[in-house]
């Protein structure tokens, strides 16, 4: 008896390790992330990184788990509710309404990547995505995700894109219309592990590689993990002439390893005026103010704090439950698969199969993901049983990510509308669907998924952050706040955090926000006003008209908004406030 | 990879590692903390109350 005892408490404990490791894994720990760290280079990057994840990552996660529980346990489970409870104030519930607009964004542009990564494995593993050169996986992504043209993913057949995204948005609505417990229980306890495992044996396979073709030794995973993780970027500049007469230097090509940076200085040394090598140290990256928002958003987006999505699972805890291990433990897990897996595989592998100058222009999650590593994949032994696993996996993690985008919305619906749980999945999925919908249809340079992201998935999270750490250290109050959080806990939060929270977090992110805003929105000093911004309010002075299907995208976006908000006022349970 | 590089990448990653690895450590030392533990796996109300009632219906 004993033995069985000791065995069923062990596998308990392991089930319970895997399923807070599972909430936290998703799609960004394997694309979007080393992308990041490549772009900015190592040193600079998990600087800003981890001292974003130590001043605003963590305390953020505890703040949501512990106002999630706080609205629980006064009778709200829903993001308006939790606030209300907090402000006791009508502003409450608005503030609620455009958190809880968030993930129901997100989940309409997710459940589409989803539709992706499902379309790569199957053409992976029926060898239609095989590619022998960078222009043959970009046409395949471009034909799949239909970037040609509006309307070009709608069609039958396994490279229609609608066929999985339609499979995809079907088969996250039949789970939750089953429950939580049988569809994101089963993909936390089994799926997510499974890709953790996977990863590991990519990761092996991958480090392992050396230098596949021993005729371009620059082409090699030590220079692919140089490329990542060198704290120095070093670029091959060439002059050009602007309007106005006057040279200014650009990037040629980015240099790693002593061979390619030897040639480039032989370069200059024979034309000087024709080619300048450019060093970007450290502090240099860490005075750009896009470093500091890439790298604050990407600790937001892959811990899943500001979404409210663990706010509104928190509020079905009771007292009795550790929600500061939970919320560490999920934080840590998350970490760990993004630096220590995801942070040693995709890029690594990807210059040793093609080298640091076909990849080095682009490094965001779409094209690392979807055009760079398929090809790696092809070039590999077995490569597409791995590309395969791959994508079958990411698809997983972004079911994963979109059955929890999902809690929050059908939580106001069941609580404003006082209906049933399957009624408001119901009414959910039709709002959802729409959305998919028009993100699908509107395929065009993926303006209406892009516009999504940046303003919803990006803007909004940071908004939102604010929020949260001003409620919790402003309006609930940090004593208050940590009382709560000590409730069921093996130990408190540290009290430093009560000044983190309080001080820095809100203060951290107003800054971050006010940097981007002034350099990239209002143009000040050299930054140029960003793409999203010209897409809506147009560019007179470079005759850039407003782009259509980006204003449609802004209008949804408070449309659906107005329409929550009033469902929240019109709602009886919020009426005494 | 330089010797800095080298550097970053071995602190950052077992950073991660140890602190994920201390919260493993903790959930397994502190008794019965796995009944108070979660992730996004729990029930809402109504699926508890679905489930008692099949349980009497069994």
């Amino acid at each position: 008896m004993p033995a069985q005892t000791s065995k069923e408490s062990w596998s308990s404990r392991i089930g319970v390790i895997l399923a807070v490791s599972g909430s936290a894994v998703g799609i960004g720990n394997f694309l979007r992330f080393p992308g990041q760290v490549a772009e900015f280079g190592g040193g600079a990057f998990m600087i800003a990184y981890f001292t974003a994840f130590l001043l605003v990552g963590l305390p953020m996660c505890w703040v949501e788990w512990t106002l999630g529980r706080h609205g629980g346990r006064h009778g709200f489970n829903a993001i308006p509710g939790i606030f209300l409870s907090i402000t006791k104030r009508p502003i409450g519930k608005y503030l609620g309404c455009i958190s809880m607009m968030l993930p129901t964004f997100v989940f309409m542009y997710v459940v589409c990547i989803e539709g992706w990564c499902l379309a790569y494995a199957v053409n992976m593993i029926t060898g239609k995505a095989h590619f022998t050169n960078k222009t043959e996986a970009e046409s395949f992504f471009a034909s799949i995700t239909g970037i040609a043209s509006n309307g070009a993913a709608f069609g039958l057949g396994i490279q229609s894109l609608a066929v999985y995204a339609i499979f995809a948005f079907i088969a996250n609505f039949i789970l939750l219309y089953r429950g939580l417990s049988k569809g994101i229980e089963l993909f936390c306890k089994f799926a997510m592990p499974t890709l953790v495992i996977i990863a590991l044996i990519l990761l092996v396979r991958v480090l392992t590689l050396g230098t596949p073709n021993p005729s371009e030794p620059e082409s090699s995973i030590n220079n692919g993990l140089g490329f990542m993780w060198n704290p120095q970027k070093v670029f091959l500049e060439v002059p050009t002439l602007d309007d106005t007469g006057t040279t200014a230097w650009h990037t040629h090509q980015e240099l790693v390893g002593k061979e390619s940076i030897e040639n480039a200085k032989k370069l200059v040394q024979a034309e000087p005026s024709h080619w300048q090598i450019r060093k970007v140290g450290v502090l240099d990256q860490l005075k750009k103010p896009r470093l500091w928002l890439t790298a604050a958003g990407q600790i937001f987006f892959s811990l899943t704090v500001g979404f409210g999505v663990i706010a509104t699972y928190a509020s079905y805890l009771s007292k009795r439950d550790d929600i500061v291990l939970s919320g560490l433990s999920a934080a840590s897990a998350n970490e760990f698969c993004e630096v220590a897996l995801g942070g040693l595989i995709t890029i690594p592998a990807a210059v040793a199969f093609l080298g640091v100058a076909d990849i080095s222009t682009d490094t965001s999650l779409f094209s690392l993901g979807f055009k760079v590593l398929p090809l790696v994949f092809s070039s590999m032994p077995g490569g597409m049983l791995f590309g395969f696993l791959f994508f079958i996996l990411l698809s997983l993690a972004c079911t994963s990510a979109c059955l929890a985008a999902l809690q929050p919305g059908i939580a106001f619906l069941e609580e404003s509308l006082n209906i049933e749980r399957k009624q408001a999945v119901s009414i959910l999925g039709l709002i959802t669907g729409i959305g998919a919908c028009f993100v699908l249809y509107f395929s065009h340079n993926l303006t209406a998924l892009d516009t999504f992201d940046f303003w919803v998935g990006t803007c909004l999270i940071f908004i939102m952050g604010i929020v949260y750490s001003i409620l919790f250290g402003w309006v609930l109050g940090v004593d208050k706040g940590f009382n709560e959080a000590a409730l069921g806990a093996a130990f408190p939060i540290p009290s430093i955090f009560k000044y983190i929270i309080r001080y820095i977090c809100p203060l951290f992110l107003i800054s971050i926000f006010a940097l981007w805003a002034s350099l990239d929105v209002l143009c000040l000093g050299t930054g140029g006003i960003d793409h999203h911004i010209t897409d809506i309010i147009g560019n007179r002075q470079e005759g850039i008209q407003p782009n259509t299907i980006a204003i449609l995208s802004i209008g949804l976006i408070v449309l659906l908004t107005s329409f929550l908000c009033l469902l929240a006022k019109r709602a009886a349970k919020y009426q005494p406030y | 990879m330089t010797t800095g590089g080298l550097t970053i990448m071995l602190i950052s990653v077992s950073t991660v590692t140890l602190l994920f690895a201390w919260c493993i450590y903790k959930v397994l030392s502190i008794p019965g903390e796995t009944e108070h533990m979660h992730g996004f796996e729990m029930e809402t109300p109504d699926e508890k109350a679905q489930k008692k009632a099949d349980e009497k219906g069994a």
